[in-house]
C-alpha cells in the first residue's frame, strides 16, 4: 500500500464524527480607517506618509537616496535606475538599495499591504532590497483581515504576500532590530 | 539507558538561580504582551471559538480536505509527496536533493523537521544545511536544539550569543549588542541565500479549497530563501489544514497576536505556483498524527497551530526551561503531544504542570490542555510502571479522599503535624519538595470544622 493510501486509510480509521464547518465572520467598520492603519503600520516598525502626489515620492527619494545607488521601481511617476522587467535571474537584483512598489490594498488592524506576484515582478524583490517604499491608495483601505481575504484572490497568481512592515527580529534576548535579512525600512505613501 | 525526568532536568536548569528567573520574567513580558494584544480585538473569543470550531472540521473531514489539498496543488504544478514517519520524510527530501543535484540548502524554521530530524539526517549525507532564522542559526552554531517554538534561542543571553558568534562568523570578542550581532548575522546569512539552490520551509497553514500554502515569518527568511533558489521543499504536518483561503482571516489574526502579541507576522507569504523555470514540492507527513487523531481524549491536540503561547504562560516551562521537557515541542502542548509517540520516555512530561488551566485560557484554538494533561497521567499510572512513588501516593490518597471519616483524620493529624515539623526535615537535602518552597502556616481547624460552627450565624 502506498503511503498516501495507508495515511488515508488511517485516517478513514480514526477520524472523529463529522464537526459543521464554521460561518465566516464579519464584524464592524473602523470608523477612522487611516488613523487605524497609521498605527497599526507603525505598531509593526513601518512608517506612513500621506501624500497628495506621486512627483511627493520622487522628491522624497531624490531628498533620502544618493543618486547613483540602485533603484527599482514599479510605480509609474517614480523613477528608477535598474529595470526590473528585462531581468530574467533574480540574482542580479542582489545590490538593490530601493525597491517602489504598488500596494494592492491596506488592512487598518495591522498595517498589512497585500503584494500579488504582479505587484513585484520577481518574488525576491520586496525582501532583496535595502529599503522598501510601497504606494497605497487611501480608498483600498480595509477594516480587518476578513475583509482582506474576502476581496484577495491569494490563487490568482502563483505567490502574493502581505507585507506589514520591515525585516526584523528579537532573537537576541527579544530586543527588537529592524532589518534581519530583508529590507531595513519600510515607508508606506498613502495617496488619494 | 534511563532518560532524564523532567524534575531532573530542571534541577539542572535552576542551579542559576539568577539565570532562571531572567527566563521567567522574559517570557512572562512575552505573555503580557499577548494579553495587551488579545484585549485590543473586542472579537477575540469569537475568533479562538471560530478557530477552533474550524479545526474540528479539518479533524472530522482530514481525508477529503488532504485529496482536495493533493488535487489543486497538482494543478498548480506543485509535486506532492506524502510520508508515513520521519523517515519517509527525509528520504523524499534527500531524493529531491540528489535528483536535483543540490549543494547548498538554505532552511527557514520548521519545527516539523526538528521533529524528523531532518538536519542531522542531511549532514550524515555530506550536506550542509543552513538554518536562516536568527535564533535558529545561533543554536545551530552552538549544536542545540530549540528550546522553544517561536524563540529558539530564548534560553541564551546576548552575551552567550556573542560568544558563540564570535567563535562562528568572527564578530569582535565580547561584543554582545544585538545590533551589532543582527547585522552580522544578516552579513553571513545574505551569501549563504544568495549561494542557495535549494530552500526548505515549514507550512504555517496549506489551504485546502486553492492547494496553497502560507509561511509567515518576521524576518523575511523564507522569502529571501525560497525566491532565490530553484527549488523549495514545504515540508508540512496533515494537520496544518485549513479548508478555505477565507479562514486565514481568523487565523493570521489569532496566531502572531498569541504568540509575541505582535498584530501579524511582518511577512505573511502565499505559495500557489513554482516561480517560471523553478520547481516547488510538498511533503504531507503523517509520523504519529493518524494515531494521535483516533485518541478521542487527546485528538484535540492536533488542533495546534504552534504560537507558543501556553509555553509563555506555563510557570512550570518558565521556570524549567525549554530543554527540561526532551521533546521538539516542549511546554504544555508538548508534554500532551509527546506522549502519544512514546509513552515510557515522556511518562514525566504530563507531570510537568500544575494544572492551573492557564494554557487552555491563552491557547488560540482552544485546546484543553490541562485537562488532558490530567487525562494522560491517569493513562501513565495505568500503563507503566514508572515512578512507584508516586503511584502509592495516588493510591493511598485515592483511598483516603473515597472514606470521609479517615479524610477529616488525615487532615487533624496534618496539622498537627504541620506545626510540629522541624525545619530541618523540610530544608533537608533528601526532601526535594522542601527547596524553593515554604510550608504553609497551619489553620486551627479544618473548613468543614468552621463551617460547621459558623453555619447557623
Amino acid at each position: 500500500m502506498s503511503s498516501k493510501a495507508s495515511i488515508l486509510a488511517a485516517i478513514q480509521k480514526n477520524k472523529p464524527v463529522a464537526s459543521p464547518l464554521p460561518d465566516l465572520l464579519s464584524f464592524p467598520d473602523e470608523p477612522n480607517l487611516v488613523e487605524k492603519y497609521e498605527k497599526g503600520l507603525s505598531g509593526n516598525g513601518g512608517q506612513l506618509m500621506q501624500v497628495t502626489a506621486i512627483k511627493n515620492v520622487q522628491d522624497y527619494i531624490e531628498a533620502n537616496f544618493p543618486r547613483e545607488q540602485l533603484k527599482a521601481s514599479l510605480v509609474e511617476g517614480v523613477e528608477g535606475n535598474i529595470d526590473v522587467n528585462n531581468i530574467s535571474d533574480p540574482h542580479d537584483l542582489e545590490h538593490v538599495e530601493l525597491a517602489v512598489l504598488q500596494g494592492e490594498l491596506g488592512v487598518a488592524e495591522n498595517g498589512a499591504i497585500w503584494m500579488p506576484e504582479k505587484n513585484v515582478v520577481h518574488r525576491v524583490l520586496p525582501f532583496i532590497a535595502q529599503h522598501l517604499i510601497i504606494i497605497l491608495k487611501k480608498d483600498t483601505l480595509l477594516t480587518n483581515m476578513h475583509q482582506a481575504y474576502e476581496k484577495v484572490k491569494v490563487n490568482d497568481h502563483g505567490y502574493g504576500v502581505f507585507i506589514a512592515g520591515p525585516s526584523k527580529t528579537a532573537d537576541i534576548e527579544q530586543s527588537l532590530v529592524i532589518g534581519a535579512h530583508g529590507p531595513r525600512s519600510l515607508t508606506v505613501f498613502l495617496m488619494d | 539507558m534511563k532518560t532524564q525526568s523532567h524534575a531532573q532536568a530542571a534541577a539542572e536548569f535552576i542551579k542559576d538561580d539568577a539565570r532562571t528567573h531572567w527566563h521567567d520574567e522574559t517570557l512572562w513580558h512575552v505573555r503580557q504582551k499577548r494579553d495587551l494584544s488579545a484585549q485590543g480585538i473586542p472579537e477575540w473569543e469569537t475568533l479562538r471559538d471560530t478557530a477552533s470550531a474550524t479545526k474540528d472540521y479539518v479533524l472530522s473531514h482530514l481525508g477529503e480536505l488532504l485529496e482536495q489539498f493533493e488535487t489543486n496543488a497538482l494543478a498548480n504544478g506543485i509535486e506532492v509527496l506524502w510520508a508515513k514517519d520521519a523517515q519517509e520524510h527525509n528520504e523524499h527530501v534527500y531524493r529531491i536533493l540528489q535528483e536535483n543535484k543540490v549543494s547548498n540548502i538554505v532552511k527557514s524554521k520548521s519545527i516539523l523537521t526538528e521533529e524528523c530530524g531532518l538536519n542531522h539526517y542531511l549532514e550524515d549525507k555530506g550536506y550542509d544545511v543552513v538554518d536562516t532564522d536568527l535564533g535558529e542559526r545561533i543554536i545551530q552554531f552552538a549544536k542545540q536544539a530549540p528550546s522553544h517554538i517561536v524563540l529558539p534561542a530564548i534560553h541564551l543571553k546576548k552575551q552567550d550569543i556573542g560568544e558563540i558568534f564570535h567563535e562562528h562568523i568572527g564578530t569582535e570578542k565580547g561584543a554582545s549588542d544585538p545590533k551589532y550581532l543582527t547585522e552580522a548575522a544578516r552579513q553571513h546569512l545574505r551569501k549563504k541565500f544568495v549561494e542557495a539552490n535549494a530552500a526548505i520551509t515549514g507550512v504555517n497553514f496549506g489551504i485546502a479549497e486553492t492547494g496553497g500554502f502560507v509561511v509567515c515569518t518576521n524576518e523575511g527568511n523564507a522569502d529571501m530563501g525560497t525566491h532565490l533558489a530553484d527549488i523549495h521543499i514545504a515540508c508540512m504536518g496533515i494537520e496544518k489544514l485549513i479548508p478555505r483561503a477565507t479562514d486565514l482571516g481568523v487565523f493570521l489574526r489569532l496566531l502572531a497576536r498569541s504568540a509575541t502579541g505582535q498584530s501579524i507576522t511582518n511577512y505573511s507569504s502565499h505559495f500557489h505556483k513554482p516561480a517560471p523555470g523553478k520547481k516547488l514540492y510538498i511533503i504531507l507527513v503523517d509520523n504519529g498524527r493518524t494515531e494521535q487523531l483516533g485518541r478521542e481524549d487527546f485528538k484535540n491536540s492536533l488542533k495546534c497551530i504552534r504560537c507558543g503561547a501556553c509555553m509563555n504562560t506555563c510557570p512550570i516551562y518558565r521556570r524549567s526551561g525549554g530543554y527540561s521537557y526532551n521533546s521538539t515541542v516542549p511546554g504544555p502542548i508538548g508534554s500532551i503531544l509527546s506522549p502519544g509517540k512514546d509513552l515510557k520516555k515522556y511518562s514525566t512530561l504530563p507531570f510537568a504542570s500544575t494544572l492551573c488551566g492557564s494554557c487552555s485560557d491563552v491557547c488560540p484554538v482552544k485546546i484543553n490542555i490541562h485537562e488532558q494533561l490530567y487525562k494522560w497521567r491517569q493513562v501513565i499510572t495505568e500503563n507503566t510502571d514508572v515512578d512507584a512513588s508516586k503511584k502509592l501516593a495516588m493510591k493511598v490518597a485515592g483511598y483516603t479522599f473515597g472514606k470521609p471519616v479517615l479524610y477529616d483524620l488525615a487532615g487533624k493529624m496534618a496539622r498537627t503535624a504541620l506545626k510540629i515539623t522541624p525545619d530541618s526535615l523540610v530544608y533537608s537535602s533528601l526532601n526535594v519538595w522542601g527547596k524553593h518552597r515554604d510550608l504553609p502556616d497551619v489553620p486551627k481547624e479544618s473548613f468543614k470544622e468552621w463551617y460547621q460552627k459558623n453555619r447557623k450565624s
